[in-house]
C-alpha cells in the first residue's frame, strides 16, 4: 500500500483553495466520467481516483488530517488514539453518501486513513441506481459460431446459461440483461456484455455472411467438365463443372455460406474458386497424347 | 402496450429524487419518449439506462439538456464507428489471409 498524493491526482497545489479543488475536480470529472467513457477501464479507474482525492481534499476535516499526517499515514491511527486519550478527540463528520462506488472501491490508503466512510463523489441522495455493467470475453470456433448453441458461463460465482445465436461475428458484443452487478439502494441490476472472439478452425474464409473456399480441379475435369464433391460447413455437396472451366473461376453457391445473425433460415453464400491442377509425372503415352493435342491446336 | 415492460415515471422520479417536470423537459427536447399507459407517464424498460445516464450527466456534471443531446449523439457515433472498425478489421484479416 502506497501513499497517494491527492493534490497530484487533482493536479492542484498544496495551497489550493476549496474553489481551486472544486474546479480541478469538476474539470477532470467531465473528462473521465464513466458515462462519457463507456468500456474504458482506465478512465473508470482514474475517475475513482479523482473521486477519492476530492472526497478528502474537499472536506476541510479530512484534508486537515491528510495534510497533518501525510506520508506518516501509517501512524495516523496511533496518533489519533493518543490525542483522544488526551481529551482532544475530533469528529470527522461521518456523512452518509449514496454514491455509485462501493466502499471497497476506495484505495487501501484511504481506508487506512479514514476508515470505511462510505462512498463519496457527487451523489448526496439515497437514490436507487442501476448496478455496474460487467464485461466478459468469450472465444468460439468458427464451426461453433455456425450453429446456435447453449453455453454455461460462470460470472461472479453464478452460473448463467446463455444461448448464442448462430452467425455471431468476430468482435461482436451481446448484452445479457440483468446479469451485471447488483443495483445500489435497491436499484435494478446491471447488464452483462460478452464480446466474442471467433477463431477460424476451418479451411473456409469468412467475410460477413459469405464463406470462401478454394477447390482443386484436375485438368481433365476442367477441360471436359464433370462433377466434383466439395465440403461446406453443412456437409458435402456435389457441384457440376462446366467444360472448359478456367483456372481461378469463381462460382457462388447461394445459401451455402454462414447463417445471418438472428435471421433464422437465412444464409450467406459460399464462393468457390477453382484451382486447376496441371498433371505431373506423365507417362510416355500421356506425353505423346499431349503432343498430339498441341499439334492439333497449332 | 404491455405495462410490465414499462417504467412508471412517477416512481422513477421519486426514487431518484427528481422533479417530474425535469423528465417532461427531456421529452420536450426530444431526449426521451414518454408513453402514456393507464393514464400514467412511462418509458420503456429499454430506455431506462439512457434516462439514468441523462440524470447522471445532468446531476453530476451540471450538463444542460443541449449538452446532453450532443453527448448522446456523439456516444452513438462512437458506437457506430466501433462497429465499423470491427467489420473493417474482420475484412482486413480476410484479405490478409488471402494474400498468404
Amino acid at each position: 500500500m502506497e501513499f497517494i498524493d491527492y493534490y497530484k491526482v487533482l493536479g492542484v497545489d498544496k495551497n489550493a483553495t476549496q474553489d481551486d479543488i472544486k474546479k480541478a475536480y469538476r474539470k477532470l470529472a467531465r473528462k473521465l466520467h464513466p458515462d462519457l467513457n463507456p468500456n474504458d477501464k482506465e478512465a473508470h479507474k482514474k475517475f475513482q481516483q479523482i473521486n477519492e482525492a476530492n472526497e478528502v481534499l474537499s472536506d476541510p476535516e479530512k484534508r486537515k488530517k491528510y495534510d497533518q499526517y501525510g506520508k506518516d499515514w501509517q501512524h495516523a491511527e496511533q496518533f489519533e488514539q493518543a490525542r483522544q486519550s488526551q481529551g482532544q478527540s475530533q469528529s470527522f463528520g461521518r456523512e452518509t453518501f449514496s454514491g455509485d462506488f462501493e466502499e471497497s472501491e476506495f484505495s487501501d490508503f484511504f481506508t487506512s486513513l479514514f476508515g470505511n466512510m462510505g462512498g463519496g463523489g457527487f451523489r448526496q441522495r439515497q437514490t436507487k441506481y442501476r448496478g455496474e455493467d460487467y464485461h466478459a470475453e468469450l472465444q468460439l470456433n468458427l464451426s461453433e459460431a455456425y450453429k446456435a448453441h447453449q453455453q454455461v458461463l460462470t460470472v461472479n460465482g453464478k452460473n448463467i446459461r446463455i444461448t448464442i445465436p448462430a452467425g455471431i461475428e468476430n468482435g461482436q458484443k451481446i448484452k445479457i440483461k440483468g446479469h451485471g452487478g447488483e443495483g445500489i439502494n435497491g436499484g435494478p441490476a446491471g447488464d452483462l456484455y460478452i464480446t466474442f472472439h471467433i477463431i477460424n478452425n476451418t479451411t473456409f474464409k469468412r467475410d460477413g455472411n459469405d464463406l470462401y473456399t478454394t477447390v482443386d480441379l484436375d485438368l481433365y475435369t476442367a477441360v471436359l467438365g464433370g462433377e466434383v464433391t466439395i465440403d461446406t460447413l453443412d456437409g458435402k455437396v456435389k457441384l457440376k463443372v462446366k467444360p472448359e472451366t478456367q483456372n481461378g473461376t469463381r462460382i457462388r453457391l447461394k445459401g451455402k455460406g454462414f447463417p445471418v445473425y438472428k435471421k433464422e433460415g437465412e444464409f450467406g453464400d459460399l464462393i468457390v474458386t477453382f484451382q486447376v491442377k496441371i498433371p505431373t509425372h506423365l507417362t510416355e503415352k500421356q506425353k505423346e497424347l499431349f503432343e498430339q493435342l498441341a499439334k492439333l491446336s497449332s | 402496450m404491455q405495462v410490465e415492460n414499462m417504467i412508471v415515471l412517477n416512481e422513477f422520479c421519486s426514487s431518484h429524487g427528481i422533479d417530474i417536470s425535469f423528465v417532461q423537459s427531456l421529452e420536450d427536447n426530444g431526449l426521451i419518449e414518454i408513453i402514456i399507459v393507464d393514464q400514467a407517464m412511462c418509458i420503456t424498460a429499454e430506455e431506462l439506462p439512457r434516462l439514468e445516464r441523462i440524470v447522471r450527466l445532468h446531476d453530476e456534471l451540471d450538463i444542460n439538456l443541449e449538452g446532453i443531446d450532443v453527448i448522446n449523439y456523439l456516444l452513438q457515433r462512437i458506437e457506430e464507428m466501433r462497429q465499423e472498425i470491427i467489420t473493417l478489421k474482420n475484412q482486413l484479416s480476410f484479405y490478409r489471409e488471402e494474400d498468404k
